[in-house]
Parts: structure tokens; C-alpha cells; sequence
């Protein structure tokens, strides 16, 4: 499917969005490792909404903002700012993994910017007896098993394209780990409970059965403390980034929540 | 030159099977490994070793800093130099150093240096690393991408700190203090001498010589695998107009002396193969956090691949840096290892290759006992040093060596040690 670039700025920041569909207006935050290529998964969404995916800083697209921004709460003021440069104020906001994390934020602290909120295995929660796997302290070729229950799909996500540059494009693959790192490191752990009963909006929480990133039990703590409706789904044979594994279904859950 | 004797203060008692039963001898080290009671003999015995190395006439006696580490047991090198400086008298106290972007606030470092540079008398030699990747990131929690801003502010507020008279407000991006004003201050003026240890990036070689510190490459694999980044180095400084004078650099080396040549290769193997294999098992998840390495010594290291493996392919010099077996470990030049001459020999090869001023020597490595650990130092002090310490004198003046108070101003401590006279 064509997809469409613009390039935005906010407040000296400047972000890539890339923008495909029709329908409801879905603001869209990649996972781990940013969106380095356009995927099956972006084109499924695009075929039930009108979705932005939106570069935030240091991942794919992002720049290297994220050297300017030094708490939690810069990087949600990004994020927020971001999503209305891209026009997407008031309208869905989904957040996979790292970018659920910023998603997570900007409808706690924003609660009117934000309509609808989709959720895919997003960081921030941290539970003792049950924590999730430091994503950063992985071997390179371990990565993979780690992310997506499909052998090879986030290795193909990150694979340089033919046209890019063998020198910078790994060096961009290592920027949107550390971009993550930034806002999220030691332990992902955003505190993020204690600003959940703001989230007002509906809310669709889903998750991989199969993530071995994120405990898929971290959905009941939304669940639980969201004070606006939401429904919890699994997506079968799908590991933490389930956009990857199982890109229809996503699509389709979050389509059915958009339309319904 | 100055020789100058480095502990790491390795747990000696690693099990045989530690390489293959653990993933890792950093950050996640098994806690059942570690036996307080032997490691009270452990921290005596090295601390005996270490005032032993202050009376044989070592330059300095150097400490550092390490966390979670079954090689390493200084997470508070200060501690231990605390130590020395009242149980040595002229030796420099080289603490090498402390990783200061971890400290919250840094000042703490400040303080702690210059109680350091009081009790010792001005012998106090300041090392600012920015510290390994396990150490910082994962054993303390350091953010990888923030750490090497962290560290530049945590230098500037440190130096103010030693330096500024009257007590100032600090308004950093990461460290905020409305009233800084240490209590003691440092006796050398302006404060003691920085070193720094560092990997091979520009930046850093850059930064020290507009900064007037040591740079101090220390590696576990020896002269031959620091040849290429000591000749970067010295490229740079003649580059940017700085005057090659060797004390401006420090280099580390693992040394093993014996009374014959069969001899020393027999003393040391034990040792060297407990090293190379138990303590450098590092689990490879740990070693590079998204961030710690910067981009430009990214950029540079895969631009450099295929012409360096070529250069290397054409002149055989590769280095490995996997060996464990002692011939490897010595063909690799990771230890050296041979007779007072062969060593003095080798040293001074070394040290006008790699233009170094500052030799840090290991003299105690792996499992080594006391005994052995005293046998190679006094070899050296006794027979090697005399026919090497001159070298670089009569050419090179050390600016970056510490300024003691004159012994008439110094308190009289009854620094006991009657080890030398065994």
C-alpha cells in the first residue's frame, strides 16, 4: 500500500510521519526499534483507519532529539507536542512495546488529547515476582527469538534494505535501542500505575500469548486501573511484538475497537 | 619512567569449573561463590602486597574501582588507598580511579579526593573513568545513553569544586546544588593530577590534551595488542600540536619475573591461564548497552573493519584477544614473562615503542598467592627496575606526577611495614 511522508516539527523537534489509510484517525507509535521500514503490519492497520505512524525522537525517522531530552517527562511532552504537529490531536492513539510506554503517558497526563487508546504489550509496569526481560542486555543473535515467536520477522524488520548505507544504517538501528534506553532504562519501569485511574478514554490492551518480553499478566494491572473501559485481548501465536507475528489479526482487533 | 604496581584484587578462588557452570564472572555472579570469610584473608593479603610494593620502591601503588565483579573486589578503591596512605609514606597513590558519572552528587568524589590528597600528604593521583559498560550500566543502573554527559558534568562540577574558593551554586542538566563548598580541600594546587583511562576514541585523546591529563590505556592483552592505539594516540597529539612527551600517556602491563627463564614460564602459568580463563568470562549480553558506545567510535570502528583486518592480513600483526592457554597468552604478549634481563629487556622495548612514561605494571594476576605475588615483585624491584627507570629522564620532565608537601611538613605517621626486610 502507498504510503504517504511528511516531516513535522514541534517546539525544535522534528519528527518523520509516515501516513497510509482512510477512516477513523489513528496517531501511531512504533515498538521496539522504531519503524526502520514501512511492514504488512502498517498495511494492515491502513486498511481499517487512517493511520500516522509518528518518529519519535532517535528512533527511525526521529533524529537524535532524544539526546535532548533527559526525564520521562520531556519525552512525554514530546510525544504529546509530536502527536499534534501530526494532526492527531483528540483523535486514537495506539503504543506497541517501548512506544506504549510514551503512550501510556501522554493519556494519563493528557487525558482530553487522546480519544481512544490502543495498547500492544506496552513497557512501564514493573512487577517483582513476575518482571519483565531486560531487553538491552540481550546478544544480538538472541533478539530475535526474543521479540517475535516467527523466526526471523524482527530480524527482518531490522535487515538493511539494499539502497541504504551499509555504515550508518546499523548505527540507526543502535540509536532507536538507545532511544528506548533513554526514557526507559534500568528496568522499564515508568511508575505508571500511579497515574493509570486518569486514563479516561476506552482503552483496547493487547497482547502476544507467547511474549517473553513483557508478562502478558501486566494486561489485568491496566485492566484494573484504567478508570475508562477497557478490553483485554490475546493474539494467539504471537510473541511480544505481535504486529510482527500476527499482523491481520492486530489490524483487525484494533479496527473492530476503532469502528465499534 | 615511572613504574607504577596496579592490583585488581581478583577473587583467587573462582572454581575450576567457573567457565563453563557460569554465564558470567560480571553483574550476575553467583553471591554462593563468594566466601566472606576467605575474602578477609584475600583483602589482607593484597593490602599486604600492596604496602610490600610501596617499600621495594615502586613510583606509586595504583588502585581502581570495579562493581559486582569476581575480578575486582574494589567497588570503593578510596577505601583501600585510605589504607595506604597512612601505611606508606613517599609512594604516589594512584586511584584509577573512581567512575565519577555514578555519584550522586559527584561532589562526593571531590570530598573524597581531597581527604585522600590531605591524609596522604599531596601523593594523590585523581583517575576519572567513565567506567566499563558492566560497571556502570548494569551493575549500577547508569543510564548508557545519558552516562558520557553525566560524566563531563560530573568532571567540570568535580574540578570547580577542588577549585573555587567560594561556595557556589551548581546548576547542572543531571546534578543541581545550591551550595557546594568541600570540606577539606585537595593539598596539591590547583588540585591533584587527572589521568584518564580510556579506550582508543579521538575524543578522548582530544579531550586529555586540552584538558592536560594522562591518557591511560589500560587493556588486559598486552603491548602488542596496545600498539595500534598508543601509535593513534601520539598521531594525534604531534596532529594537534602537543609535544610527544611520554608522561603524558599510561599503559598496563602484566609482568612475570623469574630467577631462569624455566623457571618464570613455570611460576606464572597457573596464574595467567586462572586469569585469562575464569576472570575475563564475561557474558557478551553485557558488554555493549545501546548507547555507551558513541556514534562517532561507531562510525569509526566499521569503517575501519575491512582496512584494518587487510592492514593486519598483510603484516601479521593481528592480536588475538581469546586466549586462554599460557603459550598463547605469551606469544599474544598479554603477560610478559622471563628473567629480570629478558624483562628489563622487553620493558624498555615497550615503552619506547608505545612512547609511555607511566608503566603499570600487574605484578599480581589471577589466583597468585602472597608469596608468589611478593617473589615477582621484589625480582622486579630488585633487578629489572634499576635498568629501566631511567629511561625517559634525561629527555622528558613528568608535569602530571603529584607535588607532595616537603617532608619537614609532613606528619609523622608510623607507616609500619616489615615485610621488605624479610
Amino acid at each position: 500500500m502507498d504510503f504517504a511522508e511528511t516531516t513535522v516539527s514541534a517546539h525544535g523537534l522534528e519528527a518523520r510521519v509516515w501516513r497510509a489509510g482512510s477512516g477513523p484517525k489513528l496517531a501511531y507509535f512504533a515498538g521496539f526499534a522504531g519503524l526502520p521500514k514501512w511492514t504488512a503490519g502498517m498495511d494492515a492497520l491502513a486498511r481499517h483507519c487512517e493511520v500516522s505512524a509518528i518518529s519519535l525522537p532517535g528512533f527511525p525517522g526521529g533524529g537524535r532529539w532524544h539526546l535532548e531530552l533527559d526525564s520521562l517527562f520531556e519525552w512525554s511532552l514530546a510525544a504529546h507536542d509530536l502527536i499534534g504537529a501530526a494532526g492527531c490531536r483528540g483523535a486514537a492513539l495506539m503504543g506497541c512495546s517501548v512506544g506504549g510506554a510514551l503512550a501510556l503517558e501522554v493519556a494519563a497526563i493528557w487525558p482530553d488529547s487522546v480519544s481512544k487508546l490502543v495498547l500492544l504489550a506496552p513497557f512501564g509496569l514493573f512487577d517483582d515476582a513476575n518482571p519483565p526481560t531486560d531487553p538491552w542486555a540481550q546478544r544480538g543473535d538472541k533478539v530475535d527469538a526474543l521479540m517475535c515467536e516467527t523466526e526471523g520477522a524482527y530480524n527482518a524488520l531490522i535487515e538493511r534494505p539494499g539502497n541504504a548505507d551499509a555504515v550508518e544504517w546499523p548505527i540507526e538501528m543502535t540509536r532507536a535501542r538507545e532511544a528506548s534506553a533513554r526514557y526507559l532504562w534500568p528496568n522499564s519501569a515508568t511508575h505508571v500505575e500511579k497515574r493509570l485511574g486518569r486514563i479516561a478514554c476506552p482503552t483496547l490492551v493487547l497482547w502476544g500469548e507467547k511474549d517473553r518480553v513483557q508478562p502478558p499478566a501486566y494486561a489485568e494491572t491496566l485492566r484494573d486501573g484504567i478508570s475508562g473501559a477497557v478490553a483485554v485481548q490475546t493474539i494467539a501465536g504471537a510473541g511480544h511484538m505481535a504486529e510482527l507475528d500476527q499482523p491481520e489479526a492486530v489490524a483487525a482487533a484494533v479496527g473492530a475497537f476503532l469502528g465499534g | 619512567m615511572k613504574l607504577m604496581w596496579f592490583h585488581l584484587m581478583p577473587y583467587t578462588e573462582l572454581p575450576d569449573d567457573f567457565r563453563d557452570n557460569h554465564p558470567s564472572v560480571w553483574v550476575d555472579i553467583h553471591s554462593t561463590l563468594f566466601k566472606p570469610e576467605r575474602a578477609h584473608h584475600m583483602y589482607n593479603d593484597f593490602m599486604d602486597e600492596l604496602e610490600f610494593a610501596a617499600d621495594m620502591g615502586f613510583d606509586a601503588v595504583c588502585v581502581n574501582e570495579h562493581h559486582s565483579n569476581g575480578y575486582g573486589l574494589m567497588p570503593s578503591p578510596n577505601l583501600i588507598a585510605s589504607s595506604l596512605a597512612r601505611r606508606t609514606t613517599d609512594t604516589a597513590l594512584c586511584v584509577m580511579g573512581n567512575s565519577i558519572a555514578l555519584y550522586n552528587p559527584p561532589t562526593r568524589v571531590a570530598e573524597e579526593f581531597a581527604m585522600l590528597d590531605c591524609i596522604s600528604g599531596g601523593r594523590l593521583i585523581a583517575g576519572f573513568p567513565v567506567g566499563s559498560p558492566m560497571d556502570t550500566c548494569f551493575a549500577f543502573g547508569q543510564n548508557p545513553s545519558t552516562l558520557r554527559q553525566r560524566y563531563m558534568e560530573a568532571h567540570d562540577l568535580i574540578v570547580k569544586a577542588w577549585t573555587e574558593q567560594d561556595t557556589f551554586a551548581f546548576n547542572g542538566r543531571f546534578n543541581q546544588q545550591r551550595y557546594v563548598n568541600i570540606w577539606p580541600r585537595p593539598i596539591q594546587r590547583p588540585h591533584p593530577p587527572v589521568w584518564v583511562p580510556g579506550g582508543g576514541s579521538v575524543e578522548t585523546w582530544r579531550w586529555c590534551a586540552e584538558m592536560d591529563y594522562v591518557y591511560c590505556y589500560l587493556s588486559y592483552y598486552g603491548y602488542k595488542a596496545g600498539l595500534q592505539t598508543m601509535k593513534g594516540f601520539w598521531e594525534e597529539m604531534k596532529r594537534i600540536g602537543k609535544d610527544m612527551n611520554p608522561y603524558r600517556a599510561g599503559f598496563l602491563q602484566f609482568v612475570g619475573v623469574g630467577e631462569t627463564e624455566q623457571e618464570a614460564y613455570d611460576l606464572y602459568k597457573e596464574a595467567a591461564e586462572y586469569f585469562y580463563g575464569r576472570c575475563l568470562h564475561v557474558d557478551p549480553r553485557f558488554a555493549n548497552p545501546p548507547g555507551y558506545t558513541t556514534e562517532a567510535t561507531q562510525r569509526a570502528g566499521v569503517e575501519s573493519q575491512v582496512g584494518r583486518a587487510a592492514r593486519e592480513q598483510k603484516t601479521n600483526i593481528a592480536v588475538s584477544k581469546n586466549a586462554r592457554e599460557y603459550d598463547a597468552i605469551l606469544d599474544n604478549g598479554y603477560i610478559i614473562v622471563g628473567t629480570p634481563d629478558q624483562v628489563a629487556e622487553r620493558l624498555r622495548e615497550v615503552a619506547k615503542e608505545l612512547h609511555v612514561g607511566h608503566l603499570m605494571l600487574l605484578l599480581q594476576f589471577g589466583n597468585m598467592s602472597k608469596q608468589l605475588t611478593q617473589y615477582n615483585t621484589r625480582l622486579f624491584a630488585q633487578k629489572v627496575m634499576p635498568q629501566i627507570r631511567d629511561l625517559f629522564d634525561d629527555e622528558w620532565e613528568d608535569h602530571w606526577w603529584p607535588t607532595p608537601l616537603a617532608d619537614a611538613d609532613r606528619a609523622k605517621v608510623a607507616a609500619t611495614n616489615t615485610l621488605a626486610a624479610e
